[in-house]
This record gives C-alpha cells, structure tokens and sequence, in this order.
C-alpha cells in the first residue's frame, strides 16, 4: 500500500496492473486515452496491450480473450462504445470466463466530444452491470473489484468513470502489482459462441435470470449507499455524490449511487417515510426515473421537472444553486461573473501543422465547394471555413458521397485524418466507389493519433508496445478500394500541392489527395530542426495575407507582420506572402548550412 | 465551507501548468496531506487557455467554485483577467508579466490588449507581478518559469518550502532538477518583493 498523487486516469490504470490484467485493448478518444498510454510503458506488470484500429476491433479483441479465460480490459470513449455497441449487446449473452471490463468514459459538457450520451443506459441496453466512480479513490477500488465481479457473475462489467474522475488528481492508496497471469484457453462450445437464433433465445433467457443475482451482488458490494437523517432525501449519483457532500448539510438524508442495476427494493426503504426527495446526477434522469417508480405519493425533484439541469455537467456552484432554489441550503452572496471582453483563445492547430497549409490550398481550389470533414486536429479547420460537418469518426466520405448524391451541384471536397480513415472511414470510400460518386478525399496523414496524445496506429510504424512494423499504405488501401486517382503530396509544397489537387479537381469520380507530413509535434520530439522564418519589415505591405493564414508564430508588431519563436519552420508562409517579405532567418541559415 | 486551500493555476498550452500543478499535488503527499486537483486535457492544450486547480486539503470535487480561490497563478496576463473571479475577496494575485495575444484576435483584427492595460484591469487585487521568463532565463532555461511561478505562489501557499523542493525533484528530469530549484528560489525572492 502506498499513498500517490495521481490523475484518474493513471489510477485506473494502476488498479488494472494491481487486479492483474493480463490483456488490454483500446482506441484513443478522450478523456480515456491515458489508460493504455501509461499500460503500454508501465513496467510492474508484463501485460499484453493494443492501439487497436477502432472501438469494436478493440472490443471484440478483448472480449475473446475473456472468453479464453484472460483477465482483460477494454478502454473507449463515451462514442466510441457507439462503434462497439454490435459487440456489446451480445457479449452478456455469452458471458465471460475471464473478468472482462469494459472501461467507458463519459464526457459530460462535451468538453472534447460530439454529444453528452450517458453509458449507464448501454449497461441496462445490454443487461449489463456498471460501475459509476464519484471519486478518483472510488475509481481505482471500483475497477480491481470489477474483475472480480465480473468473474462472478461470468459477464462483463461496463466502468464509466466522467471527465471529472479521468482527468482529476487526487491523493490515492495504490497496492502492489498483480502477481497472477494466465494462458488462453478457448473453451470451444458451440451453444454459447455460435448465435444462431436457436442459440440465441436460450441465451438471451439466461442472461435475464441472471439478472436478480447481479442486483444482489451488487448491492452487497456497497456502492449504493443510503444514510437516513431526515425528512428530505438527496440521492446522487457519479461525480454529483460527491460535490454533494462538499455541502450536505446536517439533517438531510443522503443516497449514493455508484452500480446499477439498483435494487429496488433497498431504494424503496430508503425513500419511504420522507416528505421530499431531490435527485441530482450528470447525464440523462437515470437514477430519478428509478426513484419516481419507487417513491409512490412523495414528490421527487429532479431533470425531469427541471430542478436540475438536464444537459451540460454538474459543479459545486451548480450544485449549490440547486439546493438553494430548494431550500435546503440558505442562499449564498451568488457566484461572480467573469470579466466581460476578454479575448477568447480557442485551441489551435500549431505553428508548422499540416493541416493549414492543406486547408489553405482547398480553399484556392476549390472556393465554393461543400466541405465534410471529420474528427482530429483538423476539425480546428472549422476556424478557417474549410470545415462543414463533424458528426462522428469516418464519417466523411459518407457524408461527401451522400451530399453529392442529393443533387447538391457544388463540388464535394472531405478531408480525414490517417487514423479516422482507418478507424472507419475506409468502407465509405469503398462504397463512395462501388457507388459511382462524384468527390474529392483528401488524407491529412500525419503518421500518427495527434489530438489524443501522439497514440501509433498502423501507419505509424510502431505497435502500442513499442515493436517496429512496416506501416500501411494508405495508397494501396484507396487504390484497393478501386479509386484510381490517388496522389501523395507534401504540405509543405504549396505550389506542388496545388497543381495536385488541381489535377484532382479535373477528374470525373473519387479522387484521393494523400496529404502527407509528420505531426510537428511528433517531429520536433524525434529532433527534427528547421531553419526558422523572419519578416523584412521593410519588404512588409501589411496585405494581411500571412496573418489570415493563422499561424500561431505569425503576429502583428508595430504595425508590421512579425514572426515569433513558436515557428518551426515549414516555411510555408514565405510561399504565401506575395511581396516576397518573409524568408528563413539568415544567421540561423548560415549555421546549418557545412 | 470545507477548510481547503483552493489555487487556480491558469496559463496557455505548453507553458508547463500541469507540471506547476504536479510539484504542489506531490508537495501535499509529501506532507501526508489530502488534495484534489482538475485539468484540462485533449485538444485544448493546443496552444488554448488552460486551467488547473487544486484544492489542498480538498477531500470532495476537484473544482473550485468561482469566487472561492485564495490563490490565483496566472502564467498570463489575459489568462489573469479571465479567471480573476474564481478569487475569493482578499484573494491573492501573482502574475508572470507576460501578454501572448491570440491569433484570432490578429485574424479578426481586434484591439490587442497591452501588459499595462491589463495590469490595471487587475490593479483592485493588489497583483504580485513578475517577469518569469527573465528569472527562468537566469535560473538556466526559460523553460523553467513555471517553477518561478510555483516559487513565486509559494509564499502565500500552506506548504513547508522543504516539501516543494523535495516535490520538485521528484517531478522534474533529473537533469534538470539544479536549473528548476534555482527557477523556484528567483521566483520566491521576486514574489518577496512585492509584499
């Protein structure tokens, strides 16, 4: 046992080298991607681990190794269960032999995600478990315990930890790796892998008539926790419990709500007998709809008579509002504002990214197109009007094909990156083909998973695990899936990318633009040095043009165009200002030069 | 309400505030004490605002309820005016002197705020105001100045001077833990000088 301080994240981790996992799998998407990122360098514990290509790979990859008796856990995020939820629905069908966790986080508020969907409500879709940590201690407990259960009740357990937990620090009590470790063995039984319809039925029975026994199990675990002190009742549930408590007064009665399903009948003793009950959690009125059912005459306040606020995330201001608005606690002096005007500061893509210079060149081809795009760094495009959708991973060229298809007369120029492509943007070329449409696709290929933290994928070059492997060709994949315009050009090369796409915009049916540069951030840590750039403030017109471009290290000073220290040289603004004012810094130039 | 000493640690996208954050969270451990903390992750660490706090003492969220910090580390100055109400009244200010005007502000051709503009925007809170890049600079590495800052915040943090630096060498490249102590004593002495 010993005491650290550690991220929600890094305790999840450490609590499945603890619970002795032997094999993980995941696809980066955040707040989740930390778990594998500390799995794949951690060395207390030998353990298999993946970047799998997408979530339902990863899934399935797991799930089978559960089922040959492997203690396993696969991380996503909120969405990414979306894309492994074919999987999931069957999974408690067959059940597991080995404990299986399936690690999902939430991301109420959508801080970095396309909507707020609540899991707790795949876990009662798939007749599942879940576990719902309001605390980065309760987090780390609640996933060595979820092996456990999971072996127990011989199905999976779905773990949904918020942002607030994922990526909150906190002082934790860790223990010592696992020691344990196990060889797969798969237990061939046609009745239970094989979901023909006959199959099926038997199963779907089984799982059901499991389902008592969960609930008992569960609730002998103590997660769901009911303190009697009143006449007013406040049960909560997640990271909500928790702010809660912060300032629970005395004399009003507290339930806390950290597995489902709930027993019922547990919850119906404890709201017997109080006048009031307030129900407080993230995400959609899961627990409120549990407690109205049980709460007969006693009025419940809640989401759904907008008490709480049904969307965004909970806080301690947010919280206290609440229970002011009720009456529970007395009104405060009110939260300050903040100052009013102060610039925003959006994230933004990097000075020497790829993707600028490959927006910057669509729009000089193509002026009035239709832009569909898809989710990584580059969805920041959104700032410089190249980007026209965002909905869901790979889903671009689908969009693109099916806008050319309603009739839309405007050419349809997508963009995705190299790990969205692969992650699920391949069929919809592949059917944007075999379909006979009419658009461009342009791959910002930067080799790596950028927005999440730099995670590998096939065409990196290295395995989660470190190990070197030829990456994939991403030409060969588009020309597999019968495009026969497909052209790699470097970002870099203003003038070379432009004819290139160009040539694109010439063609009649699916072409495909490879946009191809390193991550800069990838290449500055692998020691890459460029000369970087200077303004002659003399040759300088102030045209604007270089400071519309956007680039971080680009700033006005005195009037004048001025370039800072974040350049990293690519050198791309000198091939956009069109009076020839910027160029690399002589000095530095001189010095790289034998 | 819950007796937790709340600091706000804000800045921009690589200026190292999760690291200031990390040597105050491994300062608590040190001292056996409990803390919660919150950061910002993902895409807004592309050069966006970022926003770490963390609550000594704490033992329930991780988020300080605006109006509730005792101590407010600005990397920035606008950053300093952006999340000036999460300072309770009495509240402390200390601020690296530093302006780094957002691109877009250029791109939509907005007024850019000034270093003076924005220091009497602040004047009210009696801000320490320092130039961390300079001390960094003079410590070894401009990358240091986030140690400065821990320095500089220290003398209104409850935490023994000990533990930090203790904190510092666990956190820091070993390599680099000389050039970081040095960082975290110029911003100790610069901060001394504005009481």
């Amino acid at each position: 046992m010993a005491k650290r301080y550690l991220l929600g994240n890094e305790a999840i981790a450490h609590a499945a080298v603890e619970a002795s996992a032997d094999f993980v799998s995941g696809y980066p998407g955040t707040p989740s991607s930390e778990v594998i990122d500390i799995l794949r360098v951690q060395e207390e514990r030998p353990l298999y681990v993946e970047w799998s290509v997408n979530e339902k790979v990863a899934f399935e990859n797991a799930l089978a190794a559960a089922w040959c008796g492997l203690r396993s856990l696969v991380t996503m995020k909120h969405v990414g269960l979306n894309v492994a939820a074919d999987p999931l629905m069957t999974s408690g069908y067959t059940g597991v032999t080995g404990g299986f966790v399936i690690m999902c986080a939430d991301d109420p508020f959508a801080h970095s995600s396309q909507n707020e969907q609540d899991t707790r409500f795949y876990a009662r879709f798939a007749h599942l478990p879940c576990l719902d940590p309001a605390t980065v201690q309760e987090a780390h407990d609640m996933v060595i315990d979820a092996f456990a259960l999971s072996e127990e009740l011989g199905l999976p357990v779905i773990f949904r930890p918020t942002t607030r937990v994922c990526h909150s620090k906190s002082d934790v009590v860790i223990g010592e790796a696992g020691k344990d470790s196990r060889k797969g063995n798969f237990p061939r039984d046609p009745k239970r892998f094989v979901l023909i319809p006959a199959n099926a039925r038997p199963l779907h029975k089984a799982l059901d008539e499991k389902l008592p026994k969960v609930t008992k199990t569960l609730a002998g675990r103590g997660y769901n926790r009911f303190e009697r002190k009143g006449k007013t009742a406040i049960i909560a549930g997640g990271i909500g419990a928790t702010y809660v408590q912060e300032i629970l007064p005395d004399g009003i009665s507290f339930g806390k709500i950290g597995a489902y399903p709930v027993d019922w009948g547990a919850l119906g003793d404890f709201v017997k007998g109080h006048r009031k009950i307030l129900v407080i959690e993230e995400g959609e009125p899961i627990i409120e709809e549990l407690v109205r059912q049980v709460a007969g005459g006693i009025p419940v306040s809640g989401k759904l008579d907008g008490v709480v606020p049904a969307e965004g995330e909970l806080s301690i201001s947010a919280v206290s509002a609440i229970l002011e608005g009720q009456g529970i606690i007395p009104k405060g002096a009110g939260t300050p504002g903040p100052v009013p005007n102060v610039p925003m500061r959006p994230p933004i893509m990097c000075a020497g990214c790829m993707h600028r210079p490959t927006f910057f060149a669509i729009k000089k081809v193509w002026r009035d197109a239709v832009y569909p795009s898809d989710i990584g760094c580059y969805t920041l495009g959104l700032q410089l009007g190249v980007v026209d959708t965002t909905i869901c991973m790979g889903s671009a060229p689908s969009l693109a094909s099916g806008i050319n298809h309603s009739g839309d007369p405007r050419e349809v120029v997508a963009t995705i990156g190299d790990s969205t492509f692969l992650h699920s943007g391949i069929p919809g070329l592949l059917n944007a083909v075999y379909n006979g449409a009419d658009m461009t696709l342009i791959i910002l290929d930067n080799r790596t998973t950028a927005m999440t933290g730099h995670q590998p994928n096939p065409v990196s070059g290295t395995t989660a695990g470190g190990e070197v492997k030829a990456p994939v060709s991403l030409e060969a994949i588009c020309r597999a899936c019968g495009v026969s315009f497909v052209e790699t050009v470097s970002p870099y090369d203003l003038p070379s990318m432009i004819e290139v796409m160009k040539a694109a915009k010439a063609q009649k049916g699916v072409r495909v633009l490879i946009a191809k540069q390193p991550c800069v951030i990838t290449a500055r840590r692998a020691g890459v040095k460029r000369v970087s750039y200077s303004v002659d403030r003399d040759a300088c017109t102030v045209c604007g043009t270089c400071i519309r471009f956007g680039c971080p290290a680009i700033e006005m000073i005195d009037d004048r165009a001025a370039i800072n220290e974040l350049c990293s040289g690519c050198g791309v603004c000198a091939q956009i200002c069109p009076s020839g004012a910027i160029g690399p810094k002589e000095k530095e130039a001189k010095e790289a030069k034998p | 309400m819950t007796g937790s000493f709340d600091l706000l640690i804000v800045g921009t996208g690589g200026q190292g505030v999760i690291l200031a954050s990390n040597v105050i969270g491994e300062a608590c451990i040190i001292e056996g004490r409990e803390v919660k903390a919150a950061e910002t992750h993902g895409m807004a660490q592309r050069g966006g605002s970022v926003e770490c706090h963390v609550r000594i003492d704490g033992r329930f969220g991780p988020l300080i309820p605006p109006g509730n910090a005792d101590l407010l580390m600005a990397f920035e100055l606008i950053e300093a005016l952006r999340y000036r109400h999460y300072l309770k009244p009495g509240g402390r200010l200390v601020a690296n002197r530093l302006v780094q005007v957002p691109t877009s502000v250029y791109m939509q051709k907005l007024e850019a705020p000034t270093e003076a503009k924005i220091v009497g925007q602040l004047a009210d809170l009696a801000p320490c105001v320092l130039d961390a890049d300079t001390k960094a600079t003079e410590a070894g590495s401009p990358l240091t100045q986030n140690m400065v800052m821990v320095g500089a915040g220290s003398l209104a943090i409850p935490l023994e001077r000990q533990s930090l630096e203790e904190a510092i060498r666990r956190s820091v490249p070993k390599k680099t833990i000389e050039m970081n102590l040095r960082a975290f004593q110029l911003g100790r002495e610069a901060a001394g000088e504005c009481r």
